[in-house]
């Protein structure tokens, strides 16, 4: 959030921000996504433009706005698929395509079909090498001390998030909830920098809700991943944020949750009259959001099956 | 040749069974390309059911008769017609797009009508070629007892080469099928792995389907997969037992038609092929729940 210059190397500026990192392998962070005017385009249609968004390292941000504005493009626009079509984008440091194993990503809501034999450890383990060539040898564990050592990451990020119960049965037959948590489990299971979540707790129903949401405001506190989280709404996950996003069509605004999501910020942006009002437990509504208009059909067609 | 002439009852001893059947060189090379075609499109099945690509995988082994028409009509080698059609057709299909997992509506509107099409054209050309006609059933049946050893040599070339790729390929190709966005983000080439493999198909089809034919290859690619898949929920057990199931499939449905004359090959393997998978199908309900604290 401070106004690191992207083009610095990750390292030089450590003193400026990040509080005594210890000095192993690992080098000092500093912001984990970097846009300047950022702008996007998908089939010939400016989604999105001029949008600066700093997020630190270990920070929770959470995009927000209306359906079919580009929240999910933006996720994936810090994935290098597509490239931006305007301005600066550094994703730790790097350019958005070439961070590897450094981001874990999960995509918007995926079903398994449940007919799929697969179990929910299989799918952890393809987020470890499931984009290395070749077949593994199917050399017993106890034969291959790389083996053995090769169990260990898959048992603890499934243990982290809560999932050892049920993560040796087919993914299929998991419930929405069980399949969300596994697949944090594999986006977790490189030790990602950087998380970047898209729609996490769609179709979740609400006590899942809260304790995915819970999980992954944990991961972002305790493991000091920074986390980029596309949401719909943005009560489940309001106590873990440090700031919001909140793209309309055109544009964006960034800062803390509570100096963005307000009717003055968000009517100027949609040049509308829109209304926060906040109930008595602390949740947000917001009325009177325009939706974007139904051009960015995929995501709906998408949306329709799950 | 005959079944009759061949068969001398039944031992009981697989041994002697065994042996009693490959006193023929007819059934040494019907035993050998049959097993090296088990593998082959039990392990390409098995991809092809995970992806959902059966009905693609149909119309790769369909292709291949009028592959082998129009070579024949041409006067030519009829494994070029076979190769062309096949791998041809392979490359039609993946460039057909992919909306989703399941296929949008498109994908197999466009398959089948490229695969009635392409049959039609085995007809035409069968047609046109006038003393062709007696062919047709060995085309889509096989001709299990006319394999000949320099067959079962190019059988086993093409075999090896094509499971060599996917070796290579598989895991990639494992996440892609399961996972493909996030497969995407890791920069694994999900289009470029849909595209190879396809061709792998395309070429396992050609190959085989000149042994076995091209209704029996796609029943092959299709039965151990799913019988497999039912059966154990690790996917590298999954594939290796794919593979076991087919060979022993193969070998159960020649050696039955060998002792039961009546019965042609492709109809013996098919039927124990089909027995196996309704059996796993009807007694492997809800495999899973072996209790919450098992090995995770």
């Amino acid at each position: 959030m401070s106004t690191v210059n992207p083009a610095t190397r990750p390292g030089d500026t450590a003193r400026h921000r990040v509080p005594a990192q210890p000095t192993g392998p690992q080098p000092p962070r500093s912001s984990a996504v970097s846009l300047r005017g950022a702008g996007v385009r998908v089939g010939g249609r400016t989604l999105w433009s001029g949008v600066d968004l700093e997020v630190g390292a270990g920070e929770f941000v959470a995009v927000l706005g209306p359906n079919g504005v580009g929240k999910s493009t933006l996720v994936k626009m810090l994935l290098g698929i597509p490239p931006a079509a305007a301005g600066e984008v550094r994703v730790l440091g790097e350019a958005p395509c070439r961070t590897g194993h450094r981001v874990g990503y999960l995509p918007q809501r995926r079903s398994f079909d449940a007919s799929l034999r697969i179990r929910g450890t299989d799918i952890v383990r393809l987020g470890l090498d499931g984009d290395r060539w070749g077949v593994p040898l199917p050399v017993p564990a106890r034969f291959s001390a790389r083996r053995r050592a090769a169990r260990d990451p898959i048992a603890e990020v499934v243990e982290l998030v809560g999932a050892s119960a049920y993560a040796h049965r087919p993914i299929g037959e998991c419930s929405g909830g069980e399949q969300q948590r596994l697949l944090i489990a594999q986006a977790l299971v490189r030790n990602p920098e950087l998380l970047l979540l898209d729609e996490p707790l769609d179709s979740l129903d609400l006590s899942h809700q809260g304790a995915v949401a819970a999980l992954i405001g944990w991961i972002c506190r305790e493991a000091g991943v920074s986390v980029v989280m596309v949401a719909h709404d943005v009560n489940p996950i309001l106590p873990w944020l440090d700031r919001v996003v909140y793209i309309a069509e055109g544009g964006a605004v960034a800062g803390h949750p509570q100096e963005v999501i307000t009717t003055e910020t968000l009517s100027r942006l949609y040049s509308v009259p829109v209304e926060v009002l906040r109930t008595s437990d602390g949740r947000l509504v917001v009325v009177g959001q325009p939706e974007a208009p139904a051009l960015h059909t995929g995501r709906h067609a998408e949306g329709g099956r799950s | 040749m005959n079944w009759a002439d061949a068969s001398a009852g039944w031992s009981w001893n697989p041994l002697t069974d065994l042996q009693q059947i490959w006193a023929f060189p007819f059934m040494v090379n019907a035993f050998r390309a049959g097993t090296v075609v088990a593998v082959l499109a039990a392990v390409m099945g098995w991809f092809m059911v995970l992806r959902r690509q059966s009905f693609a995988g149909h119309t790769l082994a369909v292709v291949s008769f009028p592959g082998a028409a129009c070579a024949t009509l041409l006067g030519i080698g009829a494994g070029f017609g076979y190769f062309a059609f096949c791998i041809g057709g392979a490359l039609v299909i993946a460039a057909i797009p992919r909306a989703g997992q399941g296929g949008s509506g498109q994908e197999s509107a466009l398959t089948s009508t490229i695969q009635t099409f392409l049959l039609a054209c085995g007809f035409l050309f069968v047609a046109l070629y006038k003393g062709f006609l007696g062919g047709v059933n060995s085309l889509l049946f096989g001709s299990f007892l006319g394999i000949t050893t320099d067959q079962v040599v190019m059988l086993t070339i093409v075999a090896a080469l094509a499971l060599g790729v996917l070796a290579v390929i598989g895991r990639p190709l494992l996440f892609a099928s399961v996972d493909e966005a996030v497969a995407a983000a890791r920069q694994v080439p999900v289009r470029v792995l849909g595209f190879v493999f396809l061709i792998l198909v395309g070429a396992c089809a050609a190959e085989a389907s000149q042994a076995v034919g091209s209704l029996l290859l796609l029943g092959l690619l299709a039965a151990p997969a799913g019988a497999a898949s039912r059966l154990t929920d690790r996917p590298y057990h999954s594939l290796a037992l794919s593979a076991g199931l087919a060979v022993a499939e193969m070998w159960a449905g020649l050696a039955l038609s060998y002792y039961v004359p009546q019965l042609p090959p492709s109809f013996a393997i098919m039927a124990v092929a089909t027995t196996i998978y309704a059996v796993a199908l009807i007694a492997v309900r809800r495999p899973h729940a072996h209790g919450a604290l098992a090995e995770a």
